[in-house]
């Protein structure tokens, strides 16, 4: 039962770093303000969802588990908060999103 | 296990940082800290891990709160260019 738990948490820890990783890459290579914006947002879901559930099952029924789970419930509420001020600020100020040519075909794939 | 999790928070917050520096807009910057903060949350709870030292949560919790404090206070700054405004916001959509 110790070593499941241990690996559960492993792959939890090891995909939420891979996710986080992702997010970056996509913040660093996307095109436009809006794209880099779709691409952090996987870092606040899924890379910290996976990396604070991981820590959660190393911890266990601790205090320390509840204290994860007000981390995970305040980036939870406030992160789509803060992208949500952004993207509107963005689009107030008249930052314009990347669209493809008028008149171009979009891709067949 | 928690040294590959920390190693990929630090590429992660590597990543944020060359985007803040890159730019080019002041959204593309604020974005990017805002993401270096999540990331400095999620290393702040995975460095309590590894040293054994469950205290780094608290400081975890803190600083998740003023993240998204500090955001906030800079979308509204250079939205309105005031921290004091009120913001009605259809006056200012309006114009």
């Amino acid at each position: 039962m110790e070593a499941f738990r241990d690996i559960l948490s492993w792959v939890l820890l090891s995909s939420g770093g891979v996710f986080c990783m992702i997010g970056a890459l996509g913040l660093l290579r996307m095109p436009d303000f809006y794209t880099r914006m779709h691409a952090a947002s996987v870092i606040e879901t899924l890379g910290a969802g996976l990396l604070l559930l991981g820590m959660m099952l190393q911890a266990g029924l601790t205090l320390i588990s509840v204290k994860l789970l007000i981390i995970g419930v305040l980036l939870f509420f406030t992160s789509p908060t803060a992208t949500h001020a952004l993207a509107r600020a963005a689009h107030l100020r008249g930052v314009e999103p990347k669209l493809a040519a008028q008149g171009n075909e979009p891709s067949k794939h | 296990m928690f040294e590959i999790a920390v190693a990929a928070m630090l590429i992660t917050l590597a990543g944020a940082l060359a985007r803040a520096l890159r730019g080019p807009t002041v959204f593309d910057r604020t974005q990017a800290v805002n993401t270096a903060g999540t990331v400095a949350v999620l290393l702040l709870a995975l460095i309590g891990f590894l040293t054994g030292r469950p205290d780094f949560l608290d400081i975890a919790i803190v600083y998740g709160l003023l993240n998204v404090i500090g955001t906030i206070a800079v979308l509204k700054f250079f939205r309105y260019g005031d921290l004091g405004d009120p913001g009605h916001d259809q006056d200012r959509d309006a114009g």
